[in-house]
């Protein structure tokens, strides 16, 4: 069952999930992006893949390409699930 | 070295109710892997493969259906009924022919071909990657051949096929590797199978080690990359074809 989506339940999955691709936690803020973190191209597929397991919202390679800051990813999930 | 292959791992082979698909089968079984024998057509073969995995105290399960039909979620759900476990190892087996010289190659042939030897490869590559890019581990052994990398006139369209294979296999395993994930291929030469009982014997004389190679042969080097030993091949392609295309 998937949870529903409002913009704090993506935070916080999306916050809880950057740790494990190397993410450093007290760097993680909706203003830092994926660049500054070292998260890239195959860690947001993967953060895409989760996202996907909890909310049911589909994120495409194209959507995952444009996105730089964390919260641009909050806001994209938001979005596509409106 | 890194990683160890978890408890319970489920690979899937393609189009392994008989010859090089049923070897390799019967070989990662050998291995401790939990093995789910997928067939199109050949039931009874795929049945004779799961009983012969039984019988040595293996794990299998046959998996009816066609990879060329493009469903692979419903592939990977019956898998994960079947067998419990994650796919963790996929071998693209399956394979078909279609020969004839380019200027007769008819359109349906060309995409039959491509469908199921390529694209279908392409399709369950991508949906294993998701259970492997979870358990930071995976194998993908991509069943290419001699023909391809060299010419054999009356394939263009098989040889286009499995030389896509092979730059899947290579493109794949950069994105990969740092997840535990490897992306291999072997390139069968002449084995002696159904698919190849119709090729001139004077096939033989064009290889140095003057015999037909055995499924067998191919499935010891698709155990070898799916292994934990293996961890640190990937991309590569390594030929199975007594010295051929040396």
């Amino acid at each position: 069952m998937a949870t529903t989506v409002t913009p704090e339940a993506v935070e916080k999955v999306v916050f809880d999930a950057l740790p494990q691709f190397g993410a450093e936690p007290s760097e993680i803020t909706r203003e830092a992006t994926f660049e500054d973190l070292d998260v890239d191209s195959l860690d947001l597929a993967e953060l895409s893949q989760i996202i996907e397991d909890e909310f049911g919202v589909q994120l495409k390679g194209d959507d995952v390409g444009k996105i730089k800051t964390v919260g641009d990813a909050v806001d994209l999930v938001v979005s596509r699930a409106g | 070295m890194s990683g160890t292959r978890p408890e319970g791992a489920v690979a899937l082979v393609t189009g392994a109710s008989k010859g090089i698909g049923s070897a390799i089968a019967k070989a990662l079984a050998a291995d401790g892997w939990h093995v789910a024998v997928n067939y199109r057509a050949d039931e009874a073969g795929a049945s004779a493969t799961v009983a012969s995995i039984r019988d040595a105290g293996g794990t299998a399960a046959v998996l009816a259906g066609d990879v060329a039909n493009g469903a692979p979620d419903v592939l990977f759900a019956q898998v994960e009924e079947a067998l419990g476990g994650p796919v963790l190892a996929l071998v693209n087996n399956a394979g078909v022919r279609a020969d004839n010289l380019a200027i007769q190659i008819e359109d349906e042939d060309w995409d039959t071909v491509l469908n199921t030897n390529l694209s279908a490869a392409f399709r369950l590559t991508k949906r294993s990657l998701k259970p492997m890019l979870k358990a930071r581990y995976g194998r993908i052994v991509n069943v290419a051949s001699v023909v391809g990398p060299r010419a054999n006139a009356g394939q263009a369209n098989y040889a286009a096929a499995k030389a896509g294979l092979i730059g899947l296999t290579k493109t794949v395993s950069h994105e990969v590797a740092r997840r535990g994930i490897t992306v291999n291929a072997v390139a069968p030469g002449f084995i002696e199978t159904d698919m190849t009982k119709d090729l001139l014997v004077d096939v033989v004389k064009a290889i140095p080690a003057r015999r037909a190679g055995q499924p067998e042969e191919v499935a010891a080097a698709v155990r070898f990359l799916a292994s934990d030993d293996a961890a640190y091949v990937t991309g590569t392609t390594l030929f199975v074809d007594g010295g051929m295309s040396a």
